[in-house]
């Protein structure tokens, strides 16, 4: 069988790869390119933990293949922060408590980053309806929220407090 | 996944002069690579056809709007001329999937999206639709997620999408381009019943490519429609009934004009002008309401587990009717309206 060029700008470097037609952008990250931040969790499509960023847009990696994206900008969980300076939402992930294993982080941050460029939550139930495509089966979502939201700098009250989730209703 | 091929190709005629021998085109992908990576579809090759300049969405010339087949559906249901003049498609696709598969799939790729039934997807058990005459696992078998409505003894499974259910209700058409020309299909053609075809979702020709989906001017129904969607969690999950309801009211409080479709109940999105038509010329109330969905329903049949969507789905028409009277029902603004 052949192989495909595959080029890529892979958090701000410029990396050649030479892949089988269907070797997905997952396994060509963790497998080729060496960087394994990005998880595989279910390979799916249905947890979200190899979320990452593809020209500033949040994808599933394991659900494209990696000879799609030729030419793309690609952005990982290694490339969000600064040298030593983490990213805003990496640091607001550690005070909030965000976590608990941790597998789900790297997709839940990329996912977040992309949800803020997309500029579509404008409030808390949006944002947890719009993050809604990343699963932590540690239960870690009030500190997950509460770490972007606090990024977003959206009012923590803007939920009416007497019924702060209406199931169903905030983006569908 | 099986080994595969892949071609990038450059323009419309191109695509069309590679797929022949087992090749399928891609553009998200979403559904279709899971499906391989399951061997419940094996394709020898993949033609991307993401370089074909598909993506627009535009309005029309003597109005309507052009969905180009691999224009994401996130930016579908996020542009502005489909969220002005089209609030049920923008519900309707934000309702379906997650935002990352939404940054990916295509508005072509979700019309030809397969069944989420277990067993098609569960390659060590009988299915009529994966493998034509092997039986139906279904039938007898787990049954939630299956259909009420339009079933054969060959198959019982639903649509999955969305998207669909309100491209059923505008009335959308499908342009397809083959080796043989351009042609036009109505939605409600599009999708097949399974009955003893089930392997055949759709009536497009293999080797058929979408090109766009043209949604005909619906402005009389702006200011009243809704997209309902009832599911097993709150979010990221796929409707066990869905409905898309539209209705054009006069001053007069009368009903002009009405749509309905469902979702999550049969092997299309589920549409009778029947029950519209019992709707048109009378006050926009409870009553003709169960009516319109007593009429929708019809011939409802459940498999045991599945037996409560009958009732499920006639109360959730009229609760999706009584969303649209009261205005546009989008749930991409109620949480933000209030938050303002």
């Amino acid at each position: 069988m052949s192989t495909y060029p595959v080029r890529l700008e892979l958090n701000g470097e410029s990396r050649q790869f030479e892949v089988e037609a269907w070797v997905t952008l997952l396994d060509l990250l963790r497998e080729r390119a060496g960087l394994t931040g990005t998880k595989k969790g279910c390979d799916h499509g249905q947890c979200g933990a190899c979320t990452v960023l593809v020209g500033g847009r949040r994808i599933n990696a394991c659900l494209t293949l990696a000879v799609m994206q030729d030419g793309q900008q690609v952005t990982t969980v290694e490339g969000l922060a600064q040298g030593a300076q983490l990213h805003p939402l990496q640091q607001a992930f550690i005070e909030h408590d965000a976590f608990q294993c941790g597998y789900c982080t790297p997709g839940q941050l990329c996912s977040a980053v992309g949800l803020m460029n997309e500029g579509e939550a404008r409030t808390v139930a949006e944002v947890r309806e719009l993050m809604s495509g990343n699963i932590c089966r540690c239960g870690a979502y009030p500190g997950i929220v509460a770490a972007v939201t606090e990024v977003m700098g959206l009012a923590q009250h803007a939920d009416n407090p007497d019924r702060p989730y209406l199931p169903g209703t905030v983006p569908a | 996944m099986n080994p595969i091929a892949y071609f990038r190709a450059a323009d419309a005629a191109e695509a069309l002069a590679h797929a022949s021998g087992g090749a399928r085109f891609i553009a998200g992908g979403t559904n279709l690579l899971d499906l391989m990576k399951e061997f419940v579809m094996r394709p020898a090759a993949l033609i991307d056809i993401n370089n074909l300049s598909l993506a627009e969405i535009a309005p029309l010339a003597g109005g309507g709007l052009r969905l180009g087949a691999t224009a994401r559906n996130a930016d579908t249901a996020y542009h502005p001329l489909v969220r002005e003049s089209y609030p049920l498609l923008t519900a309707a696709i934000l309702a379906g999937a997650s935002p990352q598969i939404r940054n990916m799939a295509s508005n072509g790729g979700n019309l030809l999206q397969r069944t989420r039934c277990h067993y098609f997807y569960d390659i060590g058990t009988p299915c009529n639709k994966r493998l034509p005459g092997s039986g139906c696992s279904a039938v007898g078998g787990l049954t939630r997620q299956h259909a009420i409505l339009g079933g054969s003894p060959q198959c019982i499974a639903t649509h999955p999408s969305d998207m669909c259910v309100a491209l059923a209700a505008l009335g959308a058409i499908v342009h397809a381009r083959s080796a043989a020309g351009e042609r036009q299909i109505a939605f409600a053609d599009f999708h097949r019943l399974p009955d003893d075809r089930p392997e055949q979702d759709t009536t497009l020709a293999s080797g058929e490519l979408i090109t766009h989906i043209e949604l005909p001017p619906a402005s009389q129904f702006a200011a009243h429609s809704a997209y309902l969607k009832i599911r097993d969690r709150a979010s990221y999950a796929f409707a066990l009934v869905s409905v898309a309801a539209m209705l054009d009211i006069g001053d007069d409080g009368v009903v002009r004009e009405a749509r309905l479709a469902l979702g999550g109940v049969a092997h299309k999105p589920w549409r009778l002008p029947a029950a519209e038509a019992l709707l048109v010329g009378h006050p926009a109330d409870a009553a003709h309401f169960a009516a319109a969905a007593d009429a929708l329903l019809v011939g409802a049949q459940g498999q045991g587990e599945n037996n409560f969507k009958i009732p499920l789905a006639r109360r959730a028409v009229v609760r999706a009717l009584e969303q649209a009277v009261a205005g546009t029902h989008d749930n991409t603004r109620s949480e933000r309206d209030r938050a303002d």
